[in-house]
């Protein structure tokens, strides 16, 4: 495990180190993810080299089950942010009902377009495919 | 001073405290969610939040106390973010042959987002000052702070606004899609990740990993699409 938090960890530092550097538009762990992406790709592309190179906890499949336990808790992470929004509601009280309606309908709105979307040109390209 | 209260006061400010009830309201949280069966209105992360701000509030905690044992656990957001590479890469091909149809949902989504939000707001008679600051309603918080902040709105009303959202994309998502009975999962977690960014793509990966890799996409997509069109969007307000 703590093999695999190191290289996540790696990658992040590097992501924020190269958005924080050269000024670039996106957040730091989201860069961190392209370049595990580039692990994974250039990792497959020559298995024996990467097993003879990289430690286990890399090739074995424990670096996937660490980010899926992660992944699978993605919940707890907001719990922080959002007790400290609990605290800030009175921003919004003073917006009355109008606001919560507006994030209500227009969060509705969305999810429906989004899908409705996805669903349809997905059938367009291929006629008769019902995933 | 009593020895039982030495010992809350003690506690009370060693992050080792907060940190437990932080896990122990996520671990109850998630318990009464399996209980339910992953109902949407048990919400792990309503559950837990709610579960949580009463225990501050009970305790007459300040937030930055809190934080203080909190933080290792907001800390790990930037870590989740770069394993969602791992099953993106596993659904490499998947994700490759819905190519056409995760654009013309994120092009759809984020118009859908940004426009129904502006005009029902306007409609609504809620000032212009704080429209800007719902604009970036989908988007991840940090992003959302960001464009608010330079489209003259608050960081502080967007953050409680995106994170609001979340909420009620989290819980809607499964009743909206079967009352509109779309099944397909990619569809699903798209949508789930694009209107409800973080919050979305948690609730996602609860029902599966395939809606999770898409919802983690639309996630990314949408604050990268949104920092663009969102000021774009509030010229027509002037």
């Amino acid at each position: 495990m703590i093999v695999s938090l190191t290289l996540i960890l790696m990658v992040q530092l590097l992501g924020e180190a190269l958005t924080r550097g050269l000024n670039l538009p996106v957040p730091g762990p989201v860069l961190g993810m392209a370049l595990l992406l580039a692990f994974f790709v250039i990792r497959d592309r020559s298995p024996r080299l990467s097993r003879r190179m990289l430690p286990p906890a890399l090739v074995d499949g424990r670096l996937e089950s660490t980010g899926k336990t992660l992944l699978a808790n993605l919940s707890l992470m907001f719990v922080p942010a959002g007790a400290g929004i609990v605290g800030r509601l009175d921003v919004l009280a003073a917006q009355g009902v109008a606001l919560a309606v507006v994030v209500l309908v227009s969060t509705l709105l969305t999810l429906a377009a989004t899908a409705a979307t996805f669903v349809l040109v997905s059938r367009w390209m291929k006629p008769g495919e019902r995933p | 001073m009593t020895g039982d209260f030495a010992v809350w006061v003690y506690l009370s400010r060693t992050p080792l405290l907060w940190l437990t009830v932080t896990l122990m309201a996520y671990v109850v949280a998630d318990r009464i969610a399996t209980a339910t069966n992953r109902h949407p209105l048990a919400n792990p992360v309503l559950v837990a939040i709610a579960l949580t701000a009463c225990v501050l509030q009970v305790t007459g905690t300040p937030y930055a106390t809190y934080f203080e044992g909190a933080q290792f656990v907001h800390f790990l957001l930037g870590p989740a973010t770069v394993v969602l590479a791992i099953p993106l890469y596993a659904y490499r091909a998947t994700v490759v042959r819905a190519l056409a149809p995760m654009l013309a949902a994120l092009l759809v989504g984020s118009v859908v987002a940004l426009a129904s939000a502006l005009v029902l707001a306007r409609a609504l008679g809620i000032p212009d000052t704080v429209i800007v600051s719902i604009a970036p309603k989908s988007v991840t918080t940090g992003v959302a702070m960001g464009i608010a902040q330079t489209l003259g709105g608050d960081p502080t009303l967007a953050a409680v606004v995106v994170m609001l959202t979340g909420m009620t994309g989290g819980i809607l998502v499964t009743p909206l899609m079967n009352l509109l009975r779309i099944r397909d999962m990619r569809a699903r977690g798209f949508a789930a990740g694009l209107a409800a960014h973080g919050v979305g793509t948690a609730r996602a990966f609860q029902v599966g990993e395939i809606a999770g890799v898409f919802a983690g996409i639309a996630l990314g997509l949408n604050a990268f699409v949104t920092a663009i069109l969102a000021p774009l969007a509030v010229t027509f307000l002037r």
